[in-house]
């Protein structure tokens, strides 16, 4: 009996030495450590919460969380500063590189982005953000672009593509009656103050992995005192596209980046 | 070797987790979770490790684990 | 302490009691009747560590000094009637932010373009809120140019001591003239923490400075909070001057510039023997009720004299509620009462009697 007992007890320390080796394993994908762990509000597919957490990746990639004074715009994302764990700001609509403007200036050692949607961007705040990209501040800028409205239910945006239906353009987005999708950032870019433009898109783990780049070069400029940085992010909106997240992902690839361009507009 | 681990409570079901998959181990559950949509599972096999599933998520659902 | 007389124009004397305050940011658009008051901010503050922006419109201004308040610096800005219109979007935000900061608005006549002579008619605009929401500013009203610097030096502490912004409401008459100023060598402005500014969350919790409140009663919440301050501003910051009160059967009622002239009509009228008082009010919100409800315990009638068509005198109707008869005299779109014109409306009313008692 006694014999029988022994062994058993030396069979299960070995059995436990086992398992240790096979739990050696890393998180090789961690959440950064300045995006908080909280679900977000964001629809499925939406491509909001890719950014989020590639503006986060950025800003610990550089020791900056500290430094950092975000402003938030009005859209999907005007709650972003549930999710991201620095100081943010919000800003009246599409004035956001206006506030980003006085934040700067009398902050110059502080590292300040503004992360705005196209309607914020490209329809409300268009004087806003060509006079701080001629000013050549220096801020970053995340721009995402989905083409539509989405926190005020899919209505056109200055830069939903032709043909495109949204809900005040329930046949499609005409030409001749509602104009030409802007292309913002290929007129910002000509602009001598603005130092980095690049489009990027996240509808697949390839381009996000782009996207990453981009977003971590438009940081590392301002860093660097370079001036005004621009990433223009081609993002999914499944509900109001009315796709799956999927099919929205696809759209991106096949439709939206023939008209939009990825790729580096701008270096210097 | 690698592992995937997926909140069960996070995931929205968008699986572009699934078609990012370059081995296709992602695969999409049976039940309803508590966001009521159908999330997904990592069915094991032969995974690398590769990321890409986590670095498409947008609820940061996953995480991917590599043997060092 | 030396006192430094100068001769300045008033929008200069706003810009250089700003400087005296502090301010280190400043954001404008041009605009006339207050072009004096951008120019020398752009050399006033250059001069300095602080930072001068001209905006590309009054929006992208009120806005730049939304977010230089929200980095804890004395901010400021100035306009003109159309272009304090354009600024209402970012005043609101400002408010509901509680977030520290001074705008002048050297008025002109309206509505739409108008044009640059001096007015009131933003009284209503000033004093009710503005924007949308439920909020109040602080409204200073100077009636000199030693004033404008005095009560612009104030209106950043005011800013600052209760996190509201602060309104200077002058008009192109106060901007566009020159005066001799005093300005003494030992004015301090008044520092205040603001552990609320965002810095960076370098040792501290990252702040968030919003006014998007969607938890459930959060906002009503916000709101009776601000109320509440506004209530403190209401029984601390009240301003107002009276003269000849006591034995008045008739107070003349104005402010700002206007107020100089009525203060003038006011003294032949007393020459002439005619019992003729004078309150002014230098802040019209907090305005000052109880000065008006005390003194239609003995004046039998009031004359308010406005560059508009009747707005502060709804104020003055509401403070005395009934116990006094309220007249009113005022000219439009740039026109400027003049002594003659006020003392005609005095000697009128007191011939036709009809007091409300």
């Amino acid at each position: 009996m006694k014999k029988t007992k022994k062994i058993k007890k030396t069979k299960k320390v070995k059995k436990t030495k086992k398992v240790k080796k096979e739990v050696a394993f890393k998180n090789v994908t961690p959440n950064p450590a300045s995006l908080r762990t909280v679900d977000n509000h964001y629809c499925a597919g939406c491509g909001h919460g890719i950014v989020h957490r590639l503006v986060c990746e950025a800003i610990d990639e550089y020791g900056i969380r500290e430094r950092v004074i975000a402003v938030a715009p009005v859209g999907c994302a005007v709650i972003a500063y549930e999710y991201w764990d620095f100081d943010v700001t919000e800003a009246p609509h599409g004035r956001t590189p206006a506030v980003a403007t006085g934040i700067k200036r009398v902050r110059p050692n502080n590292i300040v982005f503004t992360y705005q949607g196209d309607g914020d961007l490209a329809a409300i705040g268009t004087a806003e953000i060509i006079h701080a990209a001629n000013r050549g501040e220096n801020i970053t800028v995340i721009f995402i672009n989905n083409g539509v409205y989405g926190m005020t239910g899919g209505q056109m945006a200055p830069t939903t593509l032709a043909g495109q239906k949204t809900s005040t353009t329930i046949f499609g987005r005409s030409l001749r009656r509602e104009g030409y999708p802007l292309k913002i950032l290929e007129m910002l870019a000509i602009l001598p103050g603005v130092k980095y433009a690049e489009r990027v898109a996240v509808n697949s783990a390839h381009e996000v992995l782009r996207a990453k780049r981009a977003i971590s070069k438009a940081f590392k400029m301002q860093i660097d005192g370079k001036g005004f940085s621009i990433v223009e992010v081609l993002s999914m909106c499944p509900t109001y596209w009315g796709m799956t997240p999927i099919q929205a992902a696809d759209r991106i690839k096949n439709e939206v980046a023939t008209f939009y361009p990825l790729g580096v507009i701008k270096s210097c | 070797m690698a592992k995937v681990k997926i909140s069960k409570a996070k995931c929205k079901g968008c699986y572009l987790c699934v078609v990012n998959c370059p081995n296709s181990l992602i695969k999409i559950e049976k039940d309803l979770n508590i966001k009521g949509v159908k999330g997904v599972y990592f069915s094991g096999g032969k995974c690398t490790g590769c990321g890409m599933c986590a670095v498409i998520c947008p609820d940061g659902a996953i995480e991917v684990y590599r043997q060092i | 302490m030396s006192k430094n007389k100068v001769l300045m124009c008033g929008n200069e004397a706003c810009g250089e009691g700003a400087m005296a305050a502090g301010c280190t940011f400043y954001a404008g658009y041009p605009i006339t009747p207050q072009n004096e008051l951008i120019s020398y901010m752009a050399k006033r503050i250059n001069e300095t560590d602080g930072a001068f922006v001209q905006a590309e419109s009054e929006l992208a201004a009120i806005s730049m000094v939304l977010g230089a308040a929200a980095a804890g610096v004395r901010a400021m800005t100035s306009s003109s009637s159309p272009g304090i219109s354009l600024k209402q979007e970012g005043i609101s935000y400002l408010s509901a932010c509680e977030l520290p900061c001074v705008i002048v608005n050297m008025q002109r006549g309206g509505p739409g373009l108008g044009n640059i002579a001096p007015s009131q008619s933003d009284y209503f605009q000033a004093v009710k809120g503005g924007g949308h929401g439920d909020y109040k500013l602080i409204v200073l009203a100077p009636m000199s140019v030693q004033e404008l610097f005095d009560l612009t030096f104030l209106a950043f502490d005011l800013a600052d001591k209760y996190r509201n912004p602060v309104f200077i409401l002058g008009d192109g008459l106060l901007g566009q003239m020159m005066e001799p100023l005093v300005i003494s060598s030992d004015m301090r402005p008044t520092h205040y923490d603001k552990p609320w500014a965002l810095t960076g969350c370098k040792g501290r919790k990252p702040g968030i400075i919003r006014s998007l409140l969607l938890g459930d009663g959060v906002l009503e919440a916000h709101n009776r909070h601000m109320q509440d301050k506004f209530s403190l501003i209401k029984k601390t910051e009240t301003r107002v001057q009276h003269f000849n009160t006591r034995d008045a059967d008739i107070i003349l009622v104005a402010y700002g510039s206007v107020a100089r002239i009525a203060k003038a009509a006011m003294e032949s009228a007393r020459a002439k023997g005619l019992k003729v008082g004078f309150i002014r009010p230098i802040t019209l919100w907090p305005f000052p009720d109880k000065a008006i409800e005390d003194a239609s315990a003995h004046a039998g009638k009031f004359l308010v004299v406005e560059m508009s068509a009747g707005q502060m005198v709804e104020d003055v109707r509401l403070a005395v509620n009934g116990k006094a008869k309220v007249e009113f005299y005022g000219r439009m779109g740039g026109g400027v009462p003049c002594e003659e014109e006020i003392l005609a409306c005095v000697e009128a009313s007191l011939k036709s009697g009809g007091a409300a008692r």
